[in-house]
């Protein structure tokens, strides 16, 4: 692999010199919540398919950790990491047609990004509260 | 896009030969993930449970399945473009190699198993 000549030239400042703003912490969260669910959530979905696919012993006990208090947390915090991603990624395919780049619509997406995250995760965990009574 | 011949402009291919065929996978996947993983959502969210037998049932079904096998293409393949530019990013030298080709196992070997599972499960004898 080629590898760049390591010379101290300058550098334009960044990430420890500019204010933090809810844009770049979308970004950053889009980053982190791709890749968390990429690394983790992936891995749960194979358990539980391949828990369903070996047989009722091996879901029972699939169910039995995602059902305890850690796998539900687990489970609500991965709602909401999926919600955020789709949410941005949305924000990033519009962006992708050359709109939403003037500051404060920029930067109301963004919020809005969160907000809606946000309340889909608890009407995510409402409805299967009411239906399955958990 | 710069000193390339008029043909290579024309393509949008420049010196590595990809153009912007990752960039665009990542989108057409981004937008088949968005479709299927609402209904994905939707669907758990529907059963009257998620126990064995009422996940089986479901499973066993094609419109469940055929859109579960769809998801599994789908979201791996992102994934997989997804992880690779956190890489590329962040990770150098020969660690990026192996990191690369332990992405591109992960995600074959993870989407081999768990369209083994749906279809173990939807074809298998009951």
């Amino acid at each position: 692999m080629a590898t760049r000549p390591i010379a101290p030239r300058p550098l334009s400042p960044h990430l420890s010199i500019w204010k933090w703003q809810v844009h770049a912490i979308v970004s950053i969260m889009h980053r982190i919540t791709g890749n968390a669910m990429a690394l983790g959530a992936v891995v749960l979905f194979l358990w539980w398919l391949i828990a369903a696919a070996s047989g009722p012993q091996a879901y029972l006990l699939f169910m039995g950790v995602a059902t305890g208090w850690f796998g539900m947390l687990v489970g609500i915090g991965l709602t909401w990491v999926f919600f955020q991603h789709m949410c941005s990624g949305i924000r990033h395919l519009i962006m992708d047609t050359g709109q939403g780049y003037d500051l404060p619509t920029a930067k109301a997406t963004a919020s809005a990004t969160f907000v809606i995250s946000i309340l889909l995760t608890i009407l995510t965990w409402v409805a299967i509260y009411l239906h399955k009574g958990l | 896009m710069g000193a390339g011949t008029d043909l290579g402009r024309v393509r949008g291919l420049g010196a590595a030969k990809e153009g912007a065929h990752h960039w665009w996978l990542q989108r057409v996947t981004a937008i088949a993930n968005l479709v299927l993983m609402l209904w994905f959502v939707f669907s758990l969210v529907r059963l009257p449970s998620l126990d064995y037998a009422a996940v089986i049932l479901w499973l066993r079904q094609p419109v469940a399945a055929v859109p579960m096998l769809l998801l599994i293409v789908t979201v791996f393949w992102h994934f997989r473009l997804g992880v690779q530019v956190m890489i590329e990013d962040y990770v150098h030298g020969q660690l990026r190699v192996i990191a690369m080709l332990a992405l591109n196992f992960y995600a074959l070997a993870g989407a081999a198993a768990a369209i083994f599972a749906v279809l173990k499960i939807s074809l298998g004898a009951s």
